[in-house]
């Protein structure tokens, strides 16, 4: 099952090492990780998108509350929470398929952030479904590029990962 | 006035010295030359010069292992660090605290492949508890207070500081700290009284109560703890490899180690109990085999670790309890005291008639050799434990000797039986041995080895000439790699694959060449006697080549991916 964990970290060198190398020592699967200082600079917030068997889980947060440099570990999943991923996508822009590519972004909520005569960049966001829906929504072979970022994850009301 | 300015390399010094360490194992190189000058003009810890760094980190380990503390090495950059990582992944599988000192080219030159640089933070990440790269000499005080911190705190494990040369000549203020706290690092204590609660009804309710006691029982010191439980309980109780020693193998109720190589009886009881506490175990490959046929319905599993990691990762448990096992042992005896709840008496005696049964299988019996037969290796374990009252502490190498010393040398007490139990490092005998004479100088220090492990370490010969090391060498040599060869004849079709070894050298004119005393025996009838004259001569290292019988397989065996109760004894072959 999906599962999507939240990791408060010192910001420290070698931090990040630490929790990728784990994943791969272990060999537990990493779908997506972002990461970034949060308000309190000496302190970092990741989230990561896994899968695995229910044991499997548990094991990945126990390793991870292992490590000296992390300070908490939540699994979003557990209860209500908000997921947001941002896609740049390059796609090509010419013809009649430009109005078309322009109706596509608007109906996505995308924001065209670049224009040339044959191509746009069109910014997405939303959770990683979205992101999936909008690449199958339109013709393969108008993708030029995509970059998307991994979740961000955050607890829904007064669900607070601070320490 | 301002305070004193030190160099990185003094400060090292001092702090050292502020944690009360005694011996530094080690080995001197280009990026730690600073650190060693400074060490040249103190005398507030003695300096151990190994002959490999592997050899500098497998002593630190035993020493940490036969004395409660931790076990401190320096070694140089490059290679000084590559040559450890063997010595600092045995110590990590096995949880013993130790700080490892690594130089580093100046910062400047990380990054640039300057000579002997390599990048020691990312090779030792995966085996360490933790590690760190001293960039600043300010933060140097405070990094070496966090490692000795770290190291000996929750779960044990080594440590590793990486300290660039030019951070060992840069100068700042000395301000050692006496406390210290991390938001990121607090091992948990005491253990949850509620869940204690559960697991004292359970165990006073146990019709066939089984305690399995590890290696962290060893570590945290519960030793008198767990006798005084298991006392309580009246039930049987088994040691892992690692806990042996923990529980007194002379008590009636001890049923002897369990696992691949365990007894019978303690297997049998693993599978049958109804109500089994792990004691700072971790339900390993090597000990319970195949999680899927240790599985039984009904039986209730109670598990006390200080690594929540450690529970439930190979086997679901009904009662997991977090916390130091001596703290929690000592609320369970607590707790048993002040109940009125008596254990069942009826049903353990029916349960002891049942251990009895499978007792007088007598599963470590060995058909005994004549007096001028070949040498029984096992006969040669048993007459070292009588030759040494059963109190020398006997570190091992890995192998068929390492079992044999497992099963036919009781333990009475913790921290006299030192081997590399997790990772199985080859290799590890002789080294262990000098760093736990160097813990006990008064004791008894014998290496049960075998000829294929003693030569991947042979060189530290010299280190105990050097620091007049005593210790009494007992090589069961078989002429092949034992356990190798066992597995090629029960599941290879008798292929024995570069499993044997030619052209071994004269280890009596080796032993000699290196100051020691050598002797080789022969004859199944001259062991005791030689093992009386080789401890008699207390103030010299005797290596004894025993020359044994080739032919013996250590029983009983469990072959790998098979359940507790699929052993193989020797009868049935």
């Amino acid at each position: 099952m999906r599962h999507i964990l939240s990791i408060l970290l010192e910001n420290e060198p070698g931090a990040l090492a630490r929790v990728v190398g784990l994943f791969a020592a272990r060999a537990y699967n990493i779908d997506s990780l972002s990461v970034a200082t949060t308000e309190d600079t000496t302190m970092s917030r990741m989230t990561i998108v896994t899968h695995g068997s229910d044991d499997i889980i548990e094991q990945i947060t126990k390793q991870l509350n292992k490590l000296i440099e992390v300070v908490k570990v939540v699994d979003l999943t557990d209860g209500n929470h908000i997921e947001r991923e941002l896609m740049l996508v390059k796609v090509r822009a010419a013809g009649k398929d430009r109005d078309e590519m322009k109706r596509l972004a608007d109906i996505f909520r995308g924001r065209i952030l670049d224009v040339t005569d044959k191509s746009y960049t069109i910014e997405l966001t939303g959770d990683s479904d979205k992101l999936d829906a909008f690449i199958a929504a339109i013709e393969p072979g108008t993708i030029l590029e995509t970059v998307r970022t991994g979740a961000s994850g955050i607890g829904r009301g007064e669900r607070i990962l601070k320490i | 006035m301002s305070q004193q300015q030190l160099t990185g390399a003094e400060i090292v010094i001092r702090c050292l010295a502020e944690e009360n360490v005694e011996f530094v194992f080690g080995y001197p190189g280009g990026a730690v030359l600073n650190i060693y000058d400074e060490i040249f003009k103190q005398d507030k810890f003695k300096h151990v010069l190994v002959r490999h760094e592997q050899a500098a980190v497998h002593a630190a380990d035993a020493y940490s292992r036969s004395s409660q503390k931790i076990g401190v090495c320096l070694v140089t950059s490059g290679p000084g660090v590559t040559n450890a990582v063997t010595g600092i992944a045995t110590a990590y599988m096995d949880s013993i605290p130790m700080v490892v000192i690594s130089g580093q080219v100046p910062t400047h030159a990380i990054g640039q492949d300057a000579f002997q640089e390599c990048d020691t933070v990312g090779i030792t990440r995966p085996c360490v508890k933790h590690n760190f790269l001293v960039k600043d000499v300010k933060d140097l005080a405070l990094t070496m207070k966090k490692a000795f911190y770290i190291a000996s705190t929750g779960r044990p494990g080594p440590v590793l500081v990486d300290i660039p040369k030019d951070v060992t000549a840069n100068k700042c203020a000395f301000d050692y700290p006496k406390e210290i706290t991390m938001r990121s690092y607090n091992p948990s204590g005491k253990g949850h009284s509620g869940q204690i609660k559960k697991a004292v009804q359970l165990l006073l309710e146990a019709k066939r109560p089984m305690i399995y006691a590890g290696g962290g029982v060893v570590l945290n010191d519960a030793s008198a703890q767990l006798t005084k439980l298991v006392r309580m309980l009246g039930s049987p109780c088994t040691n892992t490899l690692m806990g042996l020693g923990g529980f007194p193998a002379s008590d009636p109720q001890f049923v002897g180690m369990l696992g691949m190589h365990g007894t019978y009886e303690a297997n049998h009881a693993m599978q049958d109990c109804d109500v089994l506490l792990a004691v700072g175990a971790r339900f390993d490959d090597r000990v319970i085999g195949n999680p899927g046929h240790f599985f039984r319905d009904g039986r209730k599993i109670i598990h006390i670790d200080i690594d929540p990691s450690s529970i439930s990762k190979r086997v679901k448990v009904d009662v997991p309890i977090v916390g130091y096992v001596r703290d929690v042992l000592d609320e369970m005896i607590g707790q048993i005291q002040a109940s009125d709840k008596k254990p069942d008496a009826a049903a353990l005696k029916a349960w002891w008639t049942t251990i009895k049964g499978w007792q007088s299988k007598n599963c470590l019996a060995f058909k005994p050799a004549k007096a001028d037969g070949r040498i029984k290796p096992q006969a040669v374990v048993q007459a070292l434990w009588k030759a040494t009252g059963g109190d020398a502490i006997i570190t091992s190498d890995v192998g068929q000797h390492q079992m044999w010393a497992a099963q036919y040398y009781p333990f009475d007490k913790p921290r006299r039986w030192i081997n590399s139990g997790g990772l199985g490092t080859m290799g590890v005998g002789i080294p262990y041995a000098m760093g736990a004479q160097l813990a006990n100088p008064d004791a008894t220090v014998a290496c049960i080895t075998g000829e294929g492990s003693v030569q991947m370490c042979i060189q530290e010969l010299s280190t105990c000439k050097q620091y007049h090391i005593p210790m009494k060498i007992i090589n069961l040599n078989n002429r092949s790699l034992g356990m190798v060869r066992q597995w090629q004849e029960f599941f290879y079709g008798n292929r024995y694959a570069e499993s044997y070894m030619d052209a071994l050298p004269d280890f009596v004119k080796l032993a000699e060449a290196y100051g020691h005393v050598g002797m080789k025996i022969e004859k199944a009838g001259d062991v005791e006697g030689a093992l009386r004259e080789a401890l008699a001569l207390k103030d010299r290292l005797v290596f004894m080549d025993f020359i044994t019988d080739e032919t013996e397989n250590v029983f009983p065996m469990i072959p790998g991916g098979k359940g507790l109760s699929e052993m193989i004894l020797a009868e049935e072959l």
